[in-house]
């Protein structure tokens, strides 16, 4: 097991399966909400699921849609359950707090490098814990 | 983080339940950025009239205060929403009635937006519908706090106009709208507007808008969401060169906001965009060899020289763009097979009509739109497989949206793609 700390960016409380991007991730353009999956042809998690995920993801990028997107997955029952978000920006700060799920950010090590795809992952506010899967 | 006795009475709900839910949201917001307090703004450009599924349910349940509510306010409450506290735009939404026969778009999208355009007017919303509100008529001032959505308009404003704003979006322009707060953070702060990457171009002239547009794609790439400085040999750009930059740059990565030194208002130098000499970092080159590789990678989803659709204007054209349009097409007719698109905010379109080039386009068989564009609206024209553009950020996005091949060239040769229906295009 192993246990990060960091900074709450929506306080909460949630464990699940870990989906890792080494890439950052566009909203608009990048995902679809209605399915909740990533879009973006040339994306590494092209064709990918992250609903009822916990997704882990270096950063947001592209349009300011981002926020609205990951809205919508809430309204579509399609939203991941939690946000570990490498660096924060605007962008994926709203965006975290519209999707309601738990969030956290600034860990003590890159959470897309200690964590892979299928972990398992335990938000508790500012804390993680990860078993490996 | 810090509230002032106006930010708690706000929250508190001494100015109503929708003014309290957007204090609400901002004080979510500012917690999830760490911010130490909010910043006074009179300027937001956001969106509240685009179509789409989820609004047309929410309306449907209870009203435009309904859909704002949960859409422009993340709020569950039933609120009555009230006029807009500052000054607040509309940027580009769905397509309007003007695109009815020509744009493959639902109708009762059409007829949804004019609903709220008439609802969000009554609340002192200024319906510019365009991704670019700097041309017409909104043009914050240098060290103006704003709160604005829409990447390349946030680019434009913070590195080209001095203005500051971060890259909001629609709940947070929704809670500034009600309240003339924003987080008081990242672009607002003065000691976090200094360069982060320097690019230096070498070996070659960036001179074209297609040049611009793949500098712009490359410093994004460089610089991801922080701050690329550019330098080198560059000629002296105009607004639309520095449009089609930054919207390249906030599709590749996530920039907000760049410095040209001796062009863009912040920075008179390189050591100034850096904050001092010794932060000045090491210089990543565009040669070439760079240069090539922006374009390889913008064509590299066209794979049929079958072109059926052109799109210009991205971001919206200006008059000048439309007309150089105009000039290439006057007197040429489009292929059968090819439809070719210029987008443009409606008050441009006006003045385009009134100078006779919105007709030259219309006889060799384009269109000018206003208001939307396809990626906005997941519009093209029916049976479209491939597409053509000069703008890098819609070769990026289109072929996600909407599932088609794409090309990028400069005007010249997308407008020989509409007129010969095939993609003869090449970097020269």
């Amino acid at each position: 097991m192993l246990t990060l700390h960091g900074r709450t960016v929506v306080p909460g409380k949630v464990e699940g399966e870990a989906l890792v991007s080494h890439e950052p991730i566009s909203g608009w353009g990048g995902i679809d909400p209605a399915r909740g999956v990533v879009i973006e042809p040339r994306h590494e998690l092209y064709g990918v699921c992250f609903a009822g995920k916990i997704l882990v993801f270096p950063s947001a990028k592209g349009s300011s849609g981002w926020s609205g997107f990951f809205q919508t997955t809430r309204l579509s029952g399609t939203a991941p359950i939690g946000m570990i978000i490498g660096r924060i920006s605007a962008k994926s700060a709203l965006g975290a707090v519209v999707t309601r799920v738990p969030a956290v950010t600034d860990l003590d090590a890159d959470p897309c490098s200690v964590i892979a795809t299928g972990d398992w992952v335990l938000i508790d506010n500012a804390t993680v814990e990860v078993s490996k899967r | 983080m810090f509230l002032t006795d106006e930010e708690k009475r706000m929250r508190d709900g001494a100015e109503g339940d929708a003014v309290a839910a957007a204090m609400d949201l901002l004080i979510r917001y500012g917690y999830a950025l760490d911010a130490e307090r909010l910043c006074d703004i009179r300027n937001v450009a956001g969106t509240m009239t685009q179509p789409s599924p989820t609004k047309a349910r929410l309306v449907a349940e209870g009203g435009w205060d309904k859909a704002f509510a949960v859409i422009n306010l993340d709020s569950d409450l039933d609120l009555t929403i009230p006029s807009m506290r500052v000054p607040t735009c509309q940027l580009q939404h769905g397509f309007g009635p003007d695109s009815v026969d020509i744009v493959p778009y639902p109708k009762a999208n059409v007829e949804l937006q004019d609903d709220a355009e008439s609802f969000y007017g009554r609340h002192g919303v200024n319906i510019l519908a365009t991704c670019t509100p700097y041309q017409v008529g909104n043009l914050p001032l240098r060290g103006e706090h704003c709160a604005w959505m829409e990447s390349s308009a946030v680019i434009y404003a913070n590195s080209v106009l001095g203005a500051r704003t971060n890259c909001e979006g629609i709940a947070s322009t929704g809670a500034a709208s009600l309240t003339g707060k924003i987080p008081c953070w990242g672009n607002h702060r003065e000691e976090n507007r200094r360069g982060t990457h320097l690019v230096s171009v070498e070996g070659l002239t960036v001179e074209s808008f297609q040049d611009w547009g793949m500098l712009g794609y490359f410093a994004g790439g460089i610089a991801g969401e922080d701050h690329p400085v550019i330098v080198g040999d560059l000629s002296r750009p105009d607004l639309t060169e520095l449009k089609h930059f930054g919207a390249a740059a906030a599709t590749s990565g996530g920039v907000e906001l760049y410095h040209i030194p001796g062009i863009t208002p912040e920075a008179a130098t390189v050591e100034q965009a850096f904050g001092n000499e010794a932060a000045v970092p090491d210089a990543v080159v565009y040669g070439p060899a760079e240069r090539r590789a922006m374009y390889e990678t913008l064509n590299e989803l066209g794979s049929s020289p079958d072109v059926d659709f052109v799109l210009l204007g991205c971001p919206h054209a200006s008059v000048d763009q439309i007309r150089q349009a105009a000039a290439l097409l006057d007197g040429k007719r489009l292929s059968a097979s090819t439809e070719l698109w210029i987008m443009a905010p409606r008050a441009l379109k006006v003045m385009a009509d009134r100078s006779g080039y919105t007709a030259v386009i219309e006889r060799a068989g384009g269109r000018v739109l206003a208001d939307s564009c396809p990626a906005m609206s997941r519009a093209a024209p029916a049976g479209t497989k491939v597409f053509a553009t000069d703008s890098a950020k819609q070769a990026h996005y289109l072929p996600a949206i909407l599932g088609i091949e794409a090309w990028f060239g400069t005007l010249e040769e997308c407008v020989d793609a509409a007129v010969t229906g095939r993609w003869n295009g090449g970097l020269r």
